[in-house]
């Protein structure tokens, strides 16, 4: 990229997802949803509601409007029955070496700057401008357009891991960056290089709870983790690889339409597996 | 006219000068006061008291498994001992029938309380002293007043981004807004 030169870590923090594996079952995003304390869409604000001067919050279904830090999206092939076949490709925010988000903040809200390489989100800081959300190629942020309001005794369940968000700053995964905190903490406690983790000590939510173990995590410098033979491997592939972002996540498919809907390939082009 | 409007005004330095005064009189002595509320703390708890026990720290202030940190002790570990009265201190009694009988963790006031988007890890920041960054209250009889600052909420003696930025930046250590921020 143009610009500047990409920062360059002892550790990276990396992601693994095995398309061919998951079958969209979405327990994913709910694990991501409780994680990271982020609100069911509620109708009405009751707190604050005042008749014909209040305007009702969005549909809950409406996903312009919430907030989905990990997403599952539905491939198809289109083609009909009986060569139609679909896949789901859950999306996090992609962690990219040279991030399109970064150089837009105008106040260093968010910047790609900790040991492990994990594009930080600072919410206080954050002024609600969304050049980020502009400038992201993958659509993995999402700007708080309402205040979260928890269902009664939902509020109680909340994870003191993580902090809330108000209405007007962006926010997106961080790949449950607490829990590296936790694990870094841990280690120092049994005695192990807070900076060379091994493999388990850190795992993000989704990762953790997904039932048919699709997606997997790691440290992408590292050998001895798993992630590091994956995403080296013949059927790994990125998302619009193309545009140089370097993301640290991965994708593993063998199917080669799923493979050529990750990036914009021509009509004649072969979709290539990733190279070294 | 002009000019004799100019000559008069050098009479008005003097109320300026008081008005000055006064408000930096309002300003570094009234307006902190009011800014902060003092109180104290739920239960005057003595250290001094349950050190000469023969008590160490680590019996209430110590590290779990997971290398986090337990700052304040539960009243499942204050009842292994006061399950009855074990002195005439009042404020014992009330500690007893206010909070243990009835099952109630006290409210302490926390005098370092963190806003919620800060992660501090004390494992990290093992090898320093405690009162490094905490008022030495191992000392003391009577625990100091807590000052909430009314604006904000939040403790005066809260460690500032500014005070960890700097000894992060003189130690050599990372101040990227994840190693602290959540």
């Amino acid at each position: 990229m143009s610009h500047g030169h990409a920062k360059e870590f002892k550790v990276r923090w990396g992601m693994v997802v095995d398309v061919d594996k998951c079958t969209g079952c979405g327990a994913c995003m709910v694990a991501c949803q409780v994680e990271n304390n982020i609100s069911p869409m509620v109708r009405q604000d009751k707190e604050n509601y005042l008749p014909s001067m209040t305007f009702e919050r969005d549909d809950p279904s409406n996903k312009m409007r919430t907030l989905t830090w990990l997403m599952v999206y539905e491939l198809s092939n289109r083609k009909d029955y009986p060569d139609h076949e679909v896949a789901f490709l859950p999306r996090p925010c992609m962690q990219c070496g040279n991030p399109a988000c970064v150089p837009v903040c105008p106040v260093v809200a968010t910047d790609k700057n900790e040991e492990g390489g994990i594009v930080s989100q600072i919410y206080p800081r954050c002024i609600g401008c969304r050049y980020c959300m502009a400038a992201c190629p993958y659509h993995a942020r999402y700007f708080n357009w309402f205040d979260p309001i928890w269902p009664k005794g939902m509020d109680k369940a909340l994870s003191p891991r993580t902090s809330v968000r108000p209405r007007g700053v962006v926010e997106k995964c961080n790949f449950c960056h607490t829990r590296f905190l936790k694990a870094k903490e841990r280690a120092r406690q049994e005695g192990i290089d807070p900076n060379e983790l091994p493999e388990g000590y850190y795992t993000p939510a989704c990762v953790e709870v997904c039932p048919t173990g699709a997606i997997t995590f790691g440290d992408l410098n590292n050998p001895e983790h798993k992630v590091h033979q994956l995403a080296h491997g013949k059927y790994a592939f990125r998302l619009l690889e193309k545009l140089g972002l370097d993301p640290q996540v991965y994708y593993l498919t063998k199917r080669d339409w799923v493979r050529k809907q990750g990036d914009n390939y021509l009509a004649n082009e072969e979709p290539h597996a990733k190279k070294h | 006219m002009e000019e004799k409007r100019a000559s008069k005004g050098s009479g008005g330095a003097i109320p300026f000068l008081i008005g000055f005064v006064l408000s930096a009189v309002f300003l570094w002595i009234i307006f902190p006061q009011v800014i902060y509320c003092q109180k104290d703390q739920p239960i005057r708890f003595s250290h001094t008291v349950h050190k000469e026990q023969g008590m160490e720290c680590s019996g209430c202030h110590f590290f779990r498994e997971d290398g986090s940190y337990a700052g304040l002790p539960s009243n499942e570990q204050c009842a292994e001992c006061h399950t009855d009265l074990m002195g005439q201190d009042p404020a014992e009694a009330k500690y007893v029938k206010e909070f243990l009988e009835k099952g109630r963790a006290v409210p302490w006031l926390i005098y370092q309380y963190q806003p919620d988007n800060v992660y501090f890890s004390h494992k990290a920041h093992d090898g320093f002293e405690c009162t490094d960054c905490h008022p030495n209250l191992g000392d003391s009889d009577t625990p100091p007043p807590h000052y909430r600052n009314v604006i904000t909420g939040y403790s005066k003696q809260t460690m500032k981004m500014w005070q960890c930025e700097r000894c992060h930046a003189e130690g050599g250590v990372s101040n990227a807004c994840y190693v602290c921020h959540k």
